[in-house]
């Protein structure tokens, strides 16, 4: 536990970016696919007002080996200058493997033997200005430390302690997602930049560390198909465009906003698209959400009960709807005028 | 054409004089590598060469007992690049052991959205993450003389790609400031929203099933795919020749370059995109439809097609242990004794795999050192476990195909040497003919050139799959689900290309759960270590025996063209170099002029 600086405005902030961790590096992957803003646009200095940028992950690094990893030894030593800490993939036990390792980042120098991601961790998270985990994996757990595994592994807050705080005085910024959804992880970073610039208050976050702003609201709130759900109407495999919720949407409980938002910028997403939601950016995901194509517990309830009032709104719709399908009756092309104007040149 | 190992070749008359050097991580790829080499500076070569991943997860042993269902939403966890190949093939082996067939137009909006996976991703893996180690700033670093001649070498094809020199190729390939670096990054984001429109999201797919999709088939979402894909042809059809003019500069300017990553030709390809109007996903008729696929399968050695079989490919498969951080499983339970045609099945055939880790100390001298088992292919005809490669998927998809001469949809054609890529007219470049030529040697420079010609093969292929798409649409027939029931007892397979070449995904279920399951990915293939029988893994089969064409000396080495090799094989894994005298005695250290003090854990 570090005690909280004042905030100062930086200038220049590197980004530590470990995807080392029990990952696929799909969290990486799809920040490449971000627009809003793209990486490009941080890293080139095109959105006005952010601090110089200097990225340091594996997949787009010009650098290999010992000068890839230079600059997170620098950091380790306190020479590297203000960092943020980004963890992509689950963190695993190292404590049950004896002289093994589940999963490393380059090699100690002094033996030769690989360096836990966990030894990073260690080293690095208390030094961050800002510690950031992407993907349900870095948050959670995710489909890692499913029911079974073998590596034990956890979420960043469960290794780091939930009221971790960063030297910049901050507790560990979530952002969940499997993968993460491109901008939701853009955008949160240069809320982060904006505040390391001194133009933005402490980043605002729920109880399970995750911006409010991107996951205040649930799938449901956010899907086009909820008109469906509301009258009744359920999809009973998937062939429909309708409502989902019969065939393993968890999208009702869900906190995500992918359906509001859509996968790149605006196209597909999950329910709305016909791709049942499978609570990917959940805490309990994977186990509390499978089998992931069997209607969830809690739906047959409420789908009980939107079928019985939502069949007779949808009858009711319907009538109204036939009439909201016929024209008014003034128009037409016989000889006489009857829209309700008084014509001075004579009708007819 | 022999296979070349480490000490084979040996120098008479004096001792060589070995350094050892490391990369790790090894960067621009995905996921977890590690490259270890022993380097003869005074004779030019890299004599040996290990490879290493530091990474386990367990999928093979958390998926046991889970609902069958729920297989391809896990693994296409596996990995955050391909990931919908992976949701794809257990989808295919799920089909088997359901005995399930997805409609027509729901295979067609598959393949449509594999189409464009390849395209995004062979595209941000060339221009993003292979080009940099082509660009001008790397090439200032390790060849600067090469450098220099590319500032007066005249692009062959500057008049379709509007480059003048090779350095002009270069220029634009710089990191984040290169024209066609950020042109590359755009690309890959408009065909990641191609995927999307048929599979929901990227990487992870939503909308596949078991069964089929559930996608919206409506004219609009076929409209919306194919306008994007008409944006990138121009981008497709500049992509390939300007690849060949870069890649005919290197073998020209350093005769011997082909030597660079070269090894015998042991390629295999699983095969991709089914045809709707013969499979049924029954084992029993599987090599009839897998010849049908629109990439052929097929493992070609020494350039001869030895089979388009998928049971006898699938029978072949065999993993091996040696190095790898597990115990064996001879004497664990055998789930599949004998195929659905009565053939036998090996205890060490991913159907009877049981995955035992054993995590244990690195040891890369004489013990194990990898992650990674070692995938091998059994030849009946000579007994040899064959450690395949995929050549980084084109390479192997694009040879077997030609030689293979089964498809031919008009867009895409081959004639046994080759293979004719027909692409439309776009904004600025008309209808174009593209071919594929079997290559010389299997190489980095040919793995590399294949990929870009893999990119115009998806495109040609989407344009046919649109067509039969449509038609399906304006036809009325718009079911992309088929219903099934769970077995209690069942198994299946699949076979699939990824991006980076053979997957396969094998399921045993038992009281309608899974008992096991084994996913195959390229990568495994591709970065074993050495197997029981001493046979290296394709990497450090390719990278041993290299000849150095970097102008660096030893204390300020890149390994650029151990970086170049590697990567040609478009890694998804972790990799590291240090000195020793031919004793294994440390000479001297060698770490990047950046490295900080030393550091202990």
């Amino acid at each position: 536990m570090t005690t909280t600086q004042t905030p100062k405005a930086l200038d220049e902030v590197h980004i530590l970016w470990t995807s080392e961790g029990m990952s696929c590096d799909g969290d990486t992957v799809s920040v490449t696919a971000a627009t809003l803003p793209s990486l490009e646009d941080v890293l080139l200095g095109l959105v006005p007002g952010l601090p110089k940028v200097h990225l340091h992950n594996k997949v787009l690094a010009a650098e290999t080996g010992d000068a890839f990893m230079a600059p997170f030894h620098r950091a380790h030593q306190g020479e590297l200058g203000p960092f943020i800490f980004v963890v992509e993939g689950s963190i695993p036990n190292e404590k049950i493997n004896g002289e093994g390792y589940w999963t490393s980042m380059g090699n100690d120098p002094a033996t030769g033997q690989p360096i836990t991601v966990n030894q990073w961790i260690d080293r690095l998270a208390p030094k961050a200005w800002a510690v950031v985990a992407i993907g349900t994996c870095a948050t959670y757990g995710g489909i890692h430390a499913m029911a079974g595994n073998p590596t034990g592994c956890m979420g960043l807050a469960d290794y780091l302690g939930r009221d971790f705080r960063s030297a910049g005085g901050l507790p560990i910024v979530n952002v969940p997602g499997c993968p993460v959804q491109p901008d939701n992880f853009t955008e949160t970073l240069t809320w982060l930049l904006y505040q390391a610039a001194g133009m933005a208050p402490m980043i605002p976050l729920d109880e399970m560390l995750r911006p409010t702003w991107l996951f205040g609201k649930t799938v449901h709130e956010g899907c086009d198909r909820a008109g469906y759900y509301e009258q009744g109407d359920f999809a009973l495999d998937y062939n429909s465009p309708k409502c989902l919720v019969r065939v393993g949407c968890w999208g009702p409980v869900v906190n995500c906003n992918v359906t509001k938002r859509g996968w790149m910028d605006g196209v597909g997403g999950c329910p709305n698209v016909g791709g049942i939601c499978i609570a990917c950016t959940m805490p309990g995901f994977p186990d509390k959400f499978m089998p992931f194509m069997d209607e969830p517990p809690g739906a047959s309830v409420s789908v009980a009960m939107s079928g019985a009032y939502g069949a007779m709104i949808r009858r009711l719709r319907a009538i109204t709807n036939k009439a909201a399908n016929k024209e008014p009756k003034w128009r037409h092309n016989r000889r006489r005028l009857t829209s309700g104007f008084d014509p001075r040149w004579g009708n007819g | 054409m022999a296979i070349r190992t480490a000490g084979e070749k040996q120098l008479k008359g004096e001792a060589r004089e070995l350094v050892e050097m490391s990369w790790d991580p090894i960067t621009r790829i995905i996921g977890n590598l590690g490259i270890y080499t022993k380097i003869d500076f005074k004779n030019r070569e890299v004599v040996e060469c290990k490879s290493t991943s530091s990474l386990f997860r367990g999928y093979s042993v958390f998926m046991r007992g889970k609902d069958p269902r729920d297989a391809h939403f896990i693994t296409s966890r596996i990995c955050g690049i391909c990931g919908d190949n992976h949701a794809v093939c257990s989808i295919y082996a799920q089909n088997m052991a359901y005995g399930i067939k997805t409609p027509p137009l729901g295979e067609w909006i598959v393949n449509l959205g594999e189409a464009a996976e390849y395209m995004f991703d062979h595209t941000l893996f060339q221009d993003n993450l292979v080009f940099v180690d082509y660009c001008e700033q790397m090439v200032k670093e390790t060849n600067p003389s090469l450098l220099r001649r590319a500032e007066t070498t005249l692009a062959t094809n500057s008049a379709i790609h509007g480059y003048r020199t090779i350095a002009d190729i270069m220029r634009a390939c710089n990191p984040f400031s290169g024209d066609l670096y950020r042109e590359a990054l755009q690309v890959s984001r408009i065909t990641r929203e191609m995927c999307c429109l048929m599979e929901g999201r990227h990487v992870h797919p939503s909308t596949l099933y078991p069964g089929g999709v559930g996608t919206v088939a409506t004219p609009q979402v076929f409209t919306d795919y194919m306008v994007r894909l008409l944006k990138v042809l121009d981008f497709v059809k500049r992509s390939v020749p300007m690849n060949d003019d870069l890649f005919d500069f290197f073998y020209e300017a350093m005769p011997g370059y082909e030597e660079v990553g070269r090894r015998r030709v042991m390629l295999g390809c699983w095969g991709a995109f089914q045809d709707p109007e013969v499979v049924d996903y029954d084992y029993r008729n599987m090599n009839q439809w897998g010849r049908r696929m629109f990439v052929t399968p097929g493992i070609v050695v020494d350039g001869e097609l030895i089979t388009t079989n998928l049971v006898d490919i699938n029978l072949g498969i065999r993993i091996l242990l040696g190095s790898s951080y597990y115990d064996d499983w001879q004497a664990e339970e055998t789930f599949v004794t004998h195929d659905p045609l009565g053939n036998p099945v090996d205890q060490r055939h991913p159907w009877n795999q049981t995955t035992l880790p054993k995590p244990q100390k690195r040891d890369l001298d004489n013990g194990n050192y990898s992650w990674v088992m070692s995938p091998r292919w059994y030849d009946k005809r000579t007994g040899d476990h064959l450690a395949l490669d995929t050549g980084g998927g084109p390479l192997a998809r694009l040879w077997t195909t030609a030689l293979a001469r089964l498809v031919d949809t008009g867009t895409v054609r081959a004639t046994g040497q080759s293979i004719e890529i027909n692409l439309p007219k776009s904004a600025s470049l008309p209808e174009t003919r593209l071919e594929w030529k079997i290559p010389r040697w299997a190489n980095t420079i040919e793995r590399n050139r294949a990929r870009v010609y893999f990119v115009a093969y998806a495109a040609a292929m989407a344009v046919h799959f649109f067509e039969q798409a449509m038609g399906e649409v304006r036809a009325g027939r718009t079911k992309v689900f088929t219903d099934f029931e769970v077995p209690d007892e069942a198994i299946g397979c699949g076979f699939h290309e990824a991006v980076r070449g053979v997957l396969s995904h094998h399921v045993v279920i038992r009281d309608g759960k899974i008992a096991n399951y084994h996913p195959y990915p390229p990568t495994p293939w591709n970065a074993s270590p050495r197997d029981m029988h001493g046979t290296p893994g394709p990497y450090e089969d390719a990278v041993q025996g290299l000849p150095i064409f970097e102008e660096n000396g030893a204390d300020s080495f890149k390994g650029i063209d151990i970086m170049r090799t590697v990567r040609s094989f478009d890694p998804c894994l972790p990799c590291g170099v240090h000195m020793y005298l031919g004793d294994g005695k440390v000479l001297k250290q060698v770490h990047s002029p950046t490295f900080g003090a030393g550091v202990s854990g």
